[in-house]
């Protein structure tokens, strides 16, 4: 089995990146935030992922401008103007052109820590001063990452699981688990499964196992079945982010009806 | 404020406001006319092309809630939410990265995700320092986004109906492809090729064209 997939080059697909069929579920919206977070991060660091993607938002664009418009209530432009006049009085110092992704992540954001600290020790703050700026700064986070740790990677409260690997857990509502993970040069993980999809994305160093070499902005996905036993390379540290999407799926008749109405 | 009243006319939307704007004769050059008029609001904070923008996109905004689920109520609120960040936005807006009716798509698909689901969307950020730059060999295989909206939907036109079904499903019922597999009781990996399918299919349209 592992001879079908030799170590090579780290830019072949689809072993080493996302497939179209979540980059679909991105741009369409109809992912979980904790799948949305590792393909964004994803696509941060590989223009590749990103060539794909834009083919998958323009499909958005097309199907935004084939919908059939809706009948409007009253004067909606006036309305429309209303708000726009009522903001630009009413706050002009207030956020500029910025994102509105991202004040409402922020907004989230602050709900969220509440959430965050009863379960994790306040992953928002970092619990040490940054290393020395390099390989680790915090601008080598990809930017939606960013919005969760609040930091550089070196200097987050890592937890102890084993003898070379820390985990840092990401709080996230929903069925998936998401976590960073630092994995000392060399060290090999125990052979392993997974209950769900796990994907894997590697944000500093590199790590091979039976299906090939992966490097910084490469994607493992490994599903249940998948027996495998990840080795970090030697000399640096490896970091990834994984996200383990385990979804309650019920079968039978009954389930395929309720289903729709459980997943949000 | 600079108004010039009249000058999108010729965009189909002289009606803005009123009931949708109906596809106009001429339509081929819509796509371009909207993202001259998203770069009219961010340059100039021009409002007649504003009036413009909303007479297409909104009633298509809402519609789009609509569809997913949204009581008319929210599909209201909501399309004048993404509206107000159209007008706040625009000076963001960068005709060669999208094209106007992706872009907002993306600024709706987003705000209902945030006010629908009460969920946080981590999004790609094109000034973050970490974006990995794209190797020069790559340029050429990128297709120039600005003016493919028209050619997408002709493309999607030509794909067979399981595909094009299936896309309906992923962008019109905000189902993720895995629930789509269940729902139509077919193999993932049966799915997973039909979603390639009908994107290589599309991405050489849009390369040959």
């Amino acid at each position: 089995m592992a001879d079908q997939t030799p170590i090579g080059p780290s830019h072949s697909l689809p072993t080493h990146s996302l497939d179209d069929s979540i980059l679909l579920d991105y741009a369409a919206g109809s992912c979980s935030e904790a799948v949305s977070l590792i393909v964004a991060s994803h696509l941060t660091l590989s223009p590749e992922a990103r060539t794909r993607y834009a083919a998958f938002e323009d499909m958005g664009g097309a199907m935004l401008d084939a919908m059939e418009p809706a009948a409007m209530e009253g004067d909606a432009l006036a309305d429309c103007f209303a708000l726009i006049d009522a903001e630009e009085s009413g706050e002009s110092g207030a956020p500029d052109a910025g994102d509105a992704a991202r004040e409402s992540g922020a907004r989230d954001l602050a709900a969220k820590a509440v959430d965050a600290i009863a379960e994790v020790p306040t992953p928002c703050v970092p619990a040490a001063k940054p290393a020395a700026p390099g390989r680790h700064a915090i601008d080598r986070v990809p930017a939606p990452l960013r919005g969760y740790i609040g930091g550089d990677l070196e200097s987050q409260p890592w937890r102890p699981v084993m003898r070379g690997l820390d985990e840092l857990p990401i709080a996230i509502d929903g069925v998936a688990t998401v976590k960073l993970l630092r994995i000392r040069g060399g060290t090999a993980m125990p052979r392993h499964t997974h209950s769900g999809t796990e994907m894997t994305l590697v944000l500093e160093g590199g790590f091979s196992d039976e299906r090939g070499h992966f490097l910084r902005g490469d994607v493992a996905v490994t599903d249940a079945a998948v027996d495998h036993r990840p080795v970090a390379d030697p000399g640096e540290d490896c970091y990834c982010l994984t996200v383990t999407d385990a979804p309650l799926r019920l079968t039978g008749p009954i389930g395929r009806l309720l289903n729709p109405f459980v997943r949000w | 404020m600079r108004f010039h009243a009249g000058m999108w006319t010729p965009a189909g939307s002289g009606e803005a406001g009123g009931v949708a704007a109906a596809p106009v004769p001429g339509a081929a050059a819509t796509a371009g006319a909207l993202n001259d008029m998203i770069l009219a609001v961010g340059v100039a904070r021009d409002r007649s092309a504003f009036a413009a923008l909303f007479g297409h996109f909104a009633p298509r905004v809402k519609s789009y809630l609509l569809r997913l689920g949204c009581d008319a109520g929210a599909a209201e609120e909501i399309m004048q939410e993404v509206m107000v960040t159209v007008w706040r936005r625009a000076e963001t807006f960068d005709p060669a990265q999208a094209n106007a009716s992706t872009w907002v798509f993306a600024i709706a698909r987003n705000k209902r995700i945030d006010v629908v689901r009460r969920e946080r969307r981590p999004e790609l950020d094109a000034e973050d320092p970490a974006l990995m730059p794209e190797p020069a060999a790559m340029a050429d295989d990128a297709v120039a986004s600005a003016q493919t909206v028209d050619r997408v939907r002709e493309a999607i036109r030509t794909l067979p109906e399981e595909q094009r079904t299936l896309l309906r499903m992923a962008y019109y019922d905000d189902k993720p492809h895995s629930l789509i597999a269940e729902e139509c009781g077919l193999p993932l990996g049966t799915v997973k090729s039909r979603i390639r399918l009908a994107v290589t299919r599309l991405r050489k349209i849009l390369k040959d064209a």
